[in-house]
């Protein structure tokens, strides 16, 4: 069974390039596009890695963090986050919710996919 | 005591230019050797009638001997010289600067204050970008569609093996997010546009205000003259927003109906004829005693009045209005000697309050203040409350109970003030000449 990464961001042509990298590099992707029911999602699908927005319709990337890491399913499940706005206090408080990897938009698709690997790898090595 | 009241140094300057003796001119005018010596090392303020003797003994003119523009000017460079804490200052020799390159320390305190303005507005827009929904809403827009634009081309560039449909799929993409890019940062440009227009100016509309006063030596001839308070807005280019006109414009009325309280020329003798008693004047006119603090200090200079100044404050200490006199320096950022009978009115709303006021240099005023309400009262409304006070400068400087006070604890150095809310930029051991705000010194 392939890795497999979530990817809940609302921006079309974003998810449509992140997913042909991660797809070309044997990843499994599941989207998301909905900020309300994102935690729901997330638990259902169960992914390796998730990648978050920040700012999607319904709900903020932090509180889905937030609850994601109060439940004990998702608690150490990595999270890379992907945020247009890079200001301290948001990366602030992205890490005080335990975000695992914090990246600002515009990023490189080098970085994205070291990232997701790096965070699928470190994961994995606990586990 | 700072040695920068210039006064002093040049009437010394100019009796040995003129080989007059010390003792001979003190004689000639009907003072001591000894306070001219006070005077000439500037360790007594002079103005008046002695300024005036001395002035037709050395053939000068008084106002080439005076300290008023100089002594705000070396104010300014004090702080300017405590705002780099990287670069050490001969802070002794600022009277020499002064006199010798006064261009030069204009041009200095000019580009401190613009800094200053410059700093608060960064300081705002930071805010703004932080919180401002529109700004943070087009700047997301902004940067996810550039997000797309760059992994989109990445794929392409770095594909090579990519099929056709997905070339023309992410082709497309790109069209598409180009022109939704070009949308959004036309909308964020014109956005900060607005801004830009609306902030980067002078620092603050308040401060346009002061400068279009302290420009005209706060005695404004077309409303002496009936013009309209918003036509003179809209005339003076120093009132260089649409926020410091309409702001101008309430400073313009109210200045407006105190000349017509008190027609000019009637006011003038009669101030003369009251010896400055705001309170005979109040009586006289009919008019609240704020209103003759704010009609004496629009007066236009004369030889025969006194210099006079004027502050006003809100309930929080920020200053509305500020006329500095020769010999105080009033603060153009940041907060004021809180000894100033200024502050002490607005614990006594109503209680007309005066002492004479001392400051580091000598100079003494005979301060007026009162809190006053700041409009009509109102039922169900706590009342808003300002306090104004004029400082009226004194000649003789014979009085012994005074009350020492100071610009700001910035530039402040008595050291046994009891006020004191902040260490001064001056530092101790001014002797040595040299000031590093990081508290060293070399």
């Amino acid at each position: 069974m392939s890795k497999s990464v979530m990817l809940v961001e609302d921006e079309p042509n974003i998810i449509e390039a992140i997913s042909f990298l991660l797809e070309r590099d044997g990843w499994t992707v599941r989207i998301h596009s909905q900020g309300h029911d994102a935690v729901e999602a997330v638990q259902r699908v169960a992914p390796d890695v998730l990648v978050l927005d920040v700012m999607l319709p319904g709900r903020s990337g932090f509180e889905i963090l937030r609850d994601l890491r109060r439940d004990a399913a998702t608690r150490d499940l990595p999270i890379l986050m992907l945020t247009a706005r890079g200001q301290t206090k948001d990366r602030e408080l992205a890490e005080s919710y335990g975000v695992s990897h914090f990246m600002t938009k515009p990023f490189s698709n080098d970085d994205m996919l070291s990232t997701v690997r790096d965070l699928y790898a470190a994961s994995a090595g606990e586990a | 005591m700072p040695k920068s009241a210039l006064t002093g140094s040049r009437i010394r300057e100019h009796r040995l230019m003129r080989g007059i003796k010390q003792a001979d001119l003190a004689r000639s005018i009907g003072i001591s050797a000894s306070y001219l010596n006070l005077i000439e090392h500037n360790r007594r303020r002079i103005g008046g009638k002695t300024l005036r003797a001395l002035s037709e003994v050395l053939k000068i003119d008084a106002s080439t001997l005076t300290q008023g523009a100089e002594r705000a000017v070396v104010t300014e460079l004090q702080d300017a010289a405590a705002s780099d804490s990287e670069v050490a200052v001969e802070l002794d020799q600022i009277d020499d600067l002064v006199a010798r390159f006064p261009g030069w320390a204009a041009k200095i305190t000019a580009q401190h204050r613009r800094l200053r303005a410059l700093e608060q507005t960064m300081g705002g827009l930071n805010d703004r970008l932080t919180h401002d929904p529109v700004l943070s809403e087009k700047m997301h827009e902004v940067l996810s569609t550039v997000s797309a634009i760059r992994s989109t081309a990445s794929i392409l560039v770095g594909t090579p093996d990519l099929g056709t449909d997905w070339q023309a799929r992410f082709h497309s993409n790109i069209d598409t997010e180009s022109r939704r890019l070009a949308e959004s940062s036309a909308s964020m440009a014109s956005h900060l546009d607005r801004l830009s227009r609306r902030d980067t100016g002078r620092a603050t509309p308040l401060e346009a205000v002061f400068a279009a006063f302290d420009g005209r030596g706060h005695h404004l001839a077309e409303l002496e003259e009936g013009a309209d308070p918003a036509e003179l807005a809209d005339k003076l280019p120093v009132l260089d927003s649409a926020e410091a006109r309409s702001l101008a414009r309430r400073y313009f009325e109210t200045y407006r109906a105190d000349a017509r309280a008190m027609p000019l020329a009637e006011f003038e003798a009669a101030a003369q004829d009251a010896h400055l008693d705001p309170a005979a004047l109040a009586g006289q006119f009919g008019v609240p005693l704020e209103a003759v603090f704010r009609r004496l200090a629009s007066l236009p200079r004369s030889a025969t009045l006194p210099d006079i100044g004027l502050v006003t404050c809100d309930a929080s200490g920020a200053l509305l209005v500020r006329k500095s006199p020769s010999g105080l320096a009033l603060p153009w950022f940041g907060a004021g000697c809180p000894l100033w009978p200024l502050f002490a009115a607005l614990s006594s709303p109503g209680v007309p309050l005066r002492r004479v006021v001392e400051t580091e240099d000598g100079a003494q005023f005979v301060a007026m203040a009162l809190a006053h309400p700041s409009g009509p009262l109102r039922f169900d409304r706590p009342p808003v409350y300002h306090a104004t006070m004029l400082l009226v400068a004194q000649d003789d400087q014979s009085h012994t109970n005074t009350l020492p006070v100071g610009s700001s604890c910035r530039v402040c150095t008595r050291d046994d003030c009891d006020a004191r809310r902040e260490p001064t930029v001056l530092g101790r051991g001014q002797s040595q000449g040299l000031l590093t705000t990081g508290g060293n010194r070399s």
